[in-house]
């Protein structure tokens, strides 16, 4: 029994292309969670637009921060323990002052979420034809037949090969790369203008990911949409976004137009992650430059930069001022003291490495540093024993 | 992967729907249980158990009245001073009759419980752990000895195996249960037996019987006692139902279950409905307490009930 | 899938063997003799051997099963002693007073439990559902006859409004025939909304944080239509194992229930049977309801696989 929904509000959504204003204007974002360990801060002042038709690549490490904040945006999170403040305008209407109920009204028709795990986002005992027709019937009203067709070619369209007979599969008869397309298939049924997806590749094999992409790339395209493309892998994005954020400790510590991220970059986590990528060009057994230390612990971060403990250009100032916002160039926001390719950082790098921070040396990163980090701590020698070679 | 480092003993109170959704972790959170220690509710139900079966076991020395004396001079009395629940149509003095009467319940529902958990477990971790032939024949004996309603079993095996004793009643008990506890033990054991630590015990070269005690045994164990402890409530309840319907032990002996039979003769509701009414409470709180330990005991070790 | 369903049919068939292999040692193995009890006065020891040889008594045990069960097959379950009715006639008679009473009680159980389990697991640990924990907790905690005798105490002998005893067959009209079946009916049905309550909400509780709920919630789903048609099937199958299992415990309630409500079903039939050594109907009505007994089992078995694709396997 599927009844169509009473609309209780009507909201009025322009059509994309006749938007003066960016399709997504998220300024000041603050989401933070009471818990038993203190306040945790998932989101600290987000500020960034979207236009249609455009990608926007936000790349994280676990624990930055990023899922809250694709559930932020869309305000799916739960009211219970929650602090949440800032603006969010979505065509034109501030979603943060929406009532619940216009809120469910934007939600798949305006926008919608592909999410990271196909297998649990997808119910298990509902076959793929009522999830993808029930937004279709319910939302747009149609019924059942031409929910139906319309549901046929929603997934070839997503390059699901006999979509007749995969209609009648459930969930788990599927492969993951069939799941995924079916998820957005699912998203995008109702035709949003925004889609916010959530690490759609991470656990696909290399081979779908890139077909997955190049989907979500199609497709939009196709239909003018906005995209907000979360992953932890730059190498998802370096392609495909049009503009990259990139989070750390529940802030965005650098954004600009990809081109300009990766050709000019300042803040040196970002730097970090760029370098931490293996290239095919690497002799074999080329150390990975891994980012030493371990992410912050959003609900106890230390005064100063957040990435100040794990920095190679940290200095006294950054552990005790939070850097501010600053531009380098059109459309390019960084967040540091000693940035990248400025005299200030090299200066800062040098002295480092020539004081021994650990940090520093790894990002140098030469076999000699190796070796000198290994053998800087000498083994204590066990009691009652000689010790027992090999251990360091 | 915590996405905003909460972890799941964070979130304490989850208050209405739309809470329950949006979670940043993407495992599910256990609902509403505290997490560590069994917490005052169980702790609280077991010391009344406790109470209660001490109370039973030492029924013979405390300072109560004898259970079948008949008082004629104190018939039907309400609670007074010399008989604090009170006295039944034949002046027996209610408070001894129901601890004493309690002594059967317990008898009964522990022993056949216990025994039926040492045979009724032995089988179900072999079967579980083993698989194979072993298993499926284990399994249809289960569901055979399962298939008779154990009311009507021991309904007939009573008839005719006269007179009705306590070691009687509690082999039968413990007949009827242990195939239910075979399957549960059974159901958690092949839960347990295909992970990981127990291959590796297996690959490090230990012997079955190792594996059986020192892996699977501390595992299975809370949920296993967590349904025991339910069957002790059911055998509570079911030798109650046989004396109320007279056929547990034979009277005089007092049974909770008889006292409530006969509170319900001869007009005794109206009467006098105490002779009714106390065992029915004292039935009550005790099987609450043992609802609730068997509850806690199951929340706190993550079984889940329909999982057979 | 069919080779599942097969695979327990014949699993099916052989636990009925056993059932009756066991119904037949049952009422055989025990002292008892059924011979004092027909002859009454009359007991010498050749009248006694006479009947012996007439009832097939005097045959080896395995050659009186073989005599039964193949009786059994023809639909003919024996003779009553007692009252000289057919076995099959007697448990026709008895046996749907159980079933409808298990009917009804579990119709009222679902019907009460499911509501308030959705509710309550909207909003867990408010109001609502910190009261309707307790209370069935209470419910679960009170045995099926002494919620009998109190509904008998309140309802029949004070207020008057239901006969406190007695049945009336379909056949005098479904009035009358709900009237004697409703208390009885409310009885079992207490300790059975209980369980159910529980079980629904803890796994509905547990659905309810799935991402496919948040998923539903982004599709902009209203919240009535996601418990309803996302969310109460994934959770409903711990409620169907739990109903499957208090199956046999259904049955032994429906039988004190009856004999306090003296409504003439297999409780009330078995127990004067047994009293009177009247074996043949001891062993029929054993047979009849343990074999239903599985049967209701395997039925709920196979439902299980229809509503839960994930489960295929033997």
């Amino acid at each position: 029994m599927i009844r169509k929904q009473r609309r209780t509000s009507h909201l009025a959504f322009p059509d994309a292309a006749e938007l003066k204003e960016p399709l997504l204007d998220v300024q000041d974002l603050y989401t933070a969670f009471h818990t038993a360990r203190g306040l945790v801060r998932a989101n600290d002042g987000i500020s960034f637009t979207l236009d249609r038709g455009r990608t926007l690549g936000i790349v994280g490490e676990s624990g930055s921060g990023k899922t809250v904040l694709t559930r932020s945006i869309m305000g799916l999170l739960p009211n219970i323990n929650l602090e949440r403040s800032g603006s969010v305008r979505f065509a034109g209407h501030e979603l943060m002052s929406l009532t619940p109920d216009q809120l469910r009204d934007v939600w798949g028709t305006q926008m919608a979420v592909i999410f990271q795990d196909p297998m649990t986002a997808l119910n298990p005992v509902v076959r793929v034809d009522r999830q993808l027709t029930e937004s279709l019937r319910i939302r747009l009203g149609l019924d059942r037949g031409a929910a139906h067709e319309t549901a046929v070619t929603l997934l070839t369209s997503v390059g699901i090969p006999a979509p007749e007979q995969r209609m009648r599969n459930y969930p788990h008869e599927l492969s993951g790369g069939m799941r995924q397309r079916v998820m957005i298939a699912i998203a995008l049924a109702c035709g949003p203008k925004l889609v916010l997806a959530d690490e759609p590749t991470t656990g696909l094999d290399v081979t779908l990911q890139a077909q997955i992409l190049d989907l979500l790339a199609t497709l939009q395209r196709e239909r003018s949409m906005g995209m907000i493309l979360v992953t932890h892998d730059l190498g998802v994005v370096a392609n495909r976004a049009d503009d990259i954020a990139v989070m750390y400790a529940g802030r965005i510590v650098e954004q600009a137009p990809t081109k300009e991220l990766f050709s000019h970059t300042r803040m040196p986590y970002t730097e970090a992650l760029l370098r931490s990528i293996p290239r095919l060009t690497d002799a074999s057994h080329t150390r990975l430059r891994a980012i030493p230390g371990r992410p912050p612990d959003l609900a106890a971060l230390p005064p100063g930069c957040p990435f100040a403990p794990r920095c190679p250009y940290v200095q006294d100032r950054c552990r005790a001022e939070e850097p501010p916002s600053r531009t380098a160039g059109a459309g390019h926001l960084f967040s540091c003291w000693f940035p990248v390719g400025s005299t200030e950082g090299d200066g800062a790098l040098a002295r480092n490495v020539a004081a021994g921070v650990p940090a520093a040396i790894a990002f140098t990163g030469t076999a000699a540093a190796a070796a000198v980090t290994t053998t800087a701590a000498p083994a204590p020698v066990p009691p009652g024993g000689a010790p027992t070679g090999g251990d360091a | 992967m915590p996405d905003a480092g909460i972890a799941a003993d964070d979130v304490e109170r989850i208050e209405d729907f739309e809470s329950l959704q949006g979670m940043t972790q993407p495992e599910p959170v256990r609902a509403v249980e505290a997490r560590s220690g069994l917490g005052v509710v169980f702790w609280v139900s077991f010391a009344w158990v406790a109470v209660m079966v001490l109370l039973a076991v030492l029924a013979s020395v405390l300072p109560i009245k004898n259970p079948n004396f008949q008082d004629y001079t104190a018939v039907n009395i309400g609670p007074s001073v010399h008989h604090l629940l009170g006295t039944d149509e034949l002046g027996r003095d209610l408070l001894s009759r129901i601890i004493y009467g309690s002594r059967v319940s317990f008898v009964i529902g522990f022993a056949s419980v216990g025994l039926a958990l040492v045979v009724g477990g032995a089988f179900g971790l072999l079967a579980g752990y083993t698989g194979g032939w072993i298993d499926s024949v284990l399994n249809a004996g289960s569901l055979v000895v399962l298939a008779f309603p154990a009311l009507l079993a021991i309904l007939v095996i009573e008839a005719f195996w006269k007179p009705t004793t306590l070691l009687k009643l509690t082999l039968m008990f413990a007949v009827a249960g242990a195939p239910s506890l075979f399957r549960v033990i059974r159901a958690t054991t092949l839960s347990f037996a295909n992970r990981e630590f127990v291959v590796a015990a297996r690959t490090m070269g230990a012997t079955t019987w190792r594996i059986l005690v020192r892996e699977l045994l501390p595992n299975v164990v809370p949920a296993a006692v967590s349904f025991a402890l339910i069957g002790v409530a059911v055998a509570i309840i079911l030798e109650g139902s046989l004396a109320f319907l007279g056929l547990s032990i034979t009277l005089p002996t007092a049974s909770l279950g008889n006292i409530i039979n006969e509170g319900v003769q001869n007009n005794n509701l109206s009467l006098n409905p105490f002779i009714a009414l106390w065992p029915s409470i004292y039935i009550f709180l005790l099987l609450v307490a043992l609802n609730l330990m068997a509850d806690r005991l199951r929340s706190r070790f993550d079984v889940r009930a329909g999982n057979l | 899938m069919a080779r599942y369903i097969g695979g327990r049919v014949i699993q099916l068939v052989v636990i009925c063997f056993f059932i009756s292999i066991v119904a037949f040692l049952l009422v055989h193995l025990l002292p008892g003799d059924p011979t004092y009890t027909i002859l009454g006065p009359n007991d010498t020891a050749q009248a006694r051997a006479e009947l012996l040889r007439q009832l097939g008594l005097d045959k080896s045990l395995p050659a009186q099963y073989w005599t039964w069960i193949g009786n059994v097959f023809h639909g003919n379950l024996g003779i009553s002693f007692l009252t000289h009715q057919t076995v099959s006639n007697a448990v026709g008679e008895a046996f749907p007073i159980d079933l409808e009473l298990i009917i009804v009680s579990q119709a009222m159980a679902f019907i009460v439990a499911i509501p308030l389990a959705l509710v309550a697991a909207l909003r867990p640990n408010r109001l609502f559902d910190r009261i309707a924990t307790t209370s069935t907790y209470a419910l679960l905690a009170v045995p099926t006859f002494v919620v009998a005798v109190i509904l008998v105490l309140v309802v029949a002998v004070k207020i008057h409004i239901f006969p406190a005893t007695g049945y009336n067959p379909l056949s005098q009209g479904i009035g009358p025939n709900l009237k004697s079946v409703l208390l009885p009916s409310i009885s079992l049905a207490v300790g059975s909304v209980a369980i159910y309550y529980r079980l629904l909400r803890a796994d509905m509780i547990a659905t309810l944080q799935e991402d496919f709920i948040t998923m539903a919630r982004a599709k902009g789903l209203s919240t009535p239509y996601i418990l309803l048609r996302h969310a109460l099937r994934p959770s409903s199958f711990a409620l169907l194992a739990g109903a499957g299992l208090s199956i046999g415990s259904l049955f032994t309630g429906a039988f004190v229930v009856e004999i306090l409500f003296q409504l003439p079903g297999i409780g009330f039939q078995i127990i004067q049977a047994i009293n009177a050594r009247d074996y043949l109907v001891v062993q029929g009505m054993a047979l009849v309801v343990a074999i239903a007994y599985v049967v209701i089992n395997f039925g709920v078995d196979i439902l299980f696989t229809f509503l839960d694709p994930r489960v295929r396997r033997a």
